[in-house]
């Protein structure tokens, strides 16, 4: 009995209400870290659809210079890129080089991480489109010269349609690679998920229970993200195009 | 009374790769209604002189002129308007395999001749019943058979209102049993006055429809002339020999 009435005593149940407080409080980041990864995710795609499309079909400097732009991004840690914009790197361009802004170009927090990861995540996207339009059967193209396409035309209504859907699974892999490096754009002060478990932690000194909480939002929101694209990729899936695999019996 | 004036004229084309040359100094000519054969040894030069009349591969010398235009004089401007005038039809059909035999057909319409939605369905319902597939229109290209792929890629190249095909080994990639039906469709576009260029290897079949043989061999045009071309006996040409082996292997 004695158990019972320690189970409900004021003390503990106060610990409980101010736990799920601030768990609450945490779990209100995922709104922020969603915005976050939707929005670098969506520029990374913007920017790593024509990458592609010019390393796989573009002039040769103008592939070196894609070239150029993925071997930096991948390069470079996320964590050195988010200082790098945030602290300024456009200032230093501005300041040096040319003479572009009247005022300083001051990014926020949240604008400095997503243009970090969006950055880095279209040299990686690229790579994904780039392995998919060259999946997608050369002779596609011909037919479609053939009928009088312009090349443009052609990899925007014959190619692209493809390779972006056999990128899906490839893109949800993407996707739960960045949203894992999006806990990084703590270091610049976004409210996200790691920002708000780190202030709750470090005030209540409960690290393991918050930093296992956290980790627990970050597994739901992948499982929900990849489930998401896995129903896109069914619903997208082209009649017939086999996608089931050799078995050998046993 | 003067010749017609070629519809299509292929002009002393040269095609050089990494230093070969794949085609020499080729000439040809196509009057309407014309339909005429290539058959030579692999490697011979036969697909890269199709994909020359297009300009799919631009020749290092020579010109293509259809109904008397340059396709080099095109290609300076806007090749893709000479394209749409010649329809190609490939050995691996090469069909569009996110859309449906119906998109296939309908897809070239309305992104290259900006016809609405509806006119091209219509103008692709009509060129699939024309080969025989109008209840296969909404079936994607993988649930199709070969020869139900070619008769598609066939109407894809139709709806466009070629005045010239050029057809490359259409069944070279399909069962014997499929190639008739494939052929059949030939078959009755030559009757109905297309005009046409064929790579094959069926010689039985081009014998019957051709009134023209032109045999290719590394690149050049060895020999040109009627189907009796290819009987053979004592002293027949090279093209003779080239088919009394394709009949050794086919037993025909």
């Amino acid at each position: 009995m004695d158990f019972f009435k320690n189970l409900f005593s004021p003390e503990i149940l106060r610990a409980i209400t101010d736990f799920s407080q601030s768990a609450l409080f945490i779990a209100q980041g995922s709104g922020y870290t969603v915005a976050l990864i939707a929005l670098a995710m969506l520029l990374g795609l913007i920017l790593g659809l024509p990458l592609s499309t010019i390393t796989v079909y573009g002039p040769g400097w103008l592939k070196k210079l894609t070239g150029l732009y993925v071997w930096f991004f991948r390069g470079v840690p996320i964590l050195v890129l988010m200082f790098l914009i945030y602290f300024g790197f456009f200032d230093l361009i501005e300041s040096f080089y040319f003479k572009l802004f009247e005022e300083r170009l001051v990014l926020t927090p949240f604008k400095a991480a997503v243009l970090s990861l969006g950055l880095a995540s279209a040299a990686y996207q690229s790579q994904i489109f780039k392995g998919a339009i060259l999946s997608v059967q050369s002779g596609q193209l011909k037919a479609a010269l053939a009928l009088g396409f312009s090349k443009k035309r052609a990899i925007i209504h014959v190619i692209l349609p493809q390779a972006l859907r056999i990128s899906i699974p490839a893109w949800s892999n993407e996707y739960s690679i960045l949203l894992k490096d999006s806990a990084i754009a703590y270091v610049l002060g976004t409210m996200e998920i790691m920002a708000r478990t780190r202030f709750m932690a470090s005030t209540t000194f409960a690290h393991i229970r918050f930093y296992l909480f956290a980790g627990l939002l970050y597994f739901v929101l992948t499982w929900l993200g990849v489930k998401l694209l896995a129903v896109l990729d069914k619903k997208v899936r082209i009649p017939g195009l086999a996608h089931d695999v050799f078995r050998a019996e046993d | 009374m003067t010749e017609p004036r070629p519809l299509l004229e292929v002009s002393r084309v040269t095609r050089v790769i990494d230093g070969k040359k794949i085609l020499d100094d080729v000439s040809l000519s196509l009057n309407k209604g014309d339909l005429k054969v290539v058959i030579g040894p692999s490697g011979g030069g036969k697909s890269t002189l199709l994909q020359c009349v297009n300009f799919l591969q631009v020749p290092n010398q020579g010109d293509v002129f259809l109904d008397g235009v340059s396709a080099r004089e095109m290609s300076r401007h806007n090749i893709n308007l000479f394209r749409q005038k010649i329809g190609m039809i490939f050995q691996d059909f090469n069909l569009f395999d996110h859309l449906s035999a119906r998109d296939n057909v309908a897809i070239a319409l309305r992104k290259v001749k900006g016809q609405k939605k509806a006119k091209a369905y219509q103008r692709a319902m009509e060129e699939l019943d024309r080969v025989g597939l109008a209840d296969k229109a909404d079936l994607y290209p993988s649930q199709l058979s070969g020869g139900q792929k070619q008769r598609v890629s066939l109407a894809r190249a139709l709806a466009m209102d070629p005045m010239v095909m050029l057809l490359d080994e259409p069944t070279s990639a399909l069962d014997p049993e499929l190639i008739g039906e494939v052929l059949n469709v030939i078959a009755q576009l030559s009757y109905s006055g297309m005009t046409m260029l064929m790579v094959t290897h069926q010689i039985g079949f081009a014998r019957h429809l051709t009134k023209e043989i032109i045999f290719m061999e590394a690149g050049r045009v060895v020999e040109t002339g009627p189907p009796e071309l290819l009987e053979g006996g004592p002293g027949g040409g090279r093209a003779a020999e080239f088919c009394a082996k394709l009949a050794e292997v086919t037993g025909r």
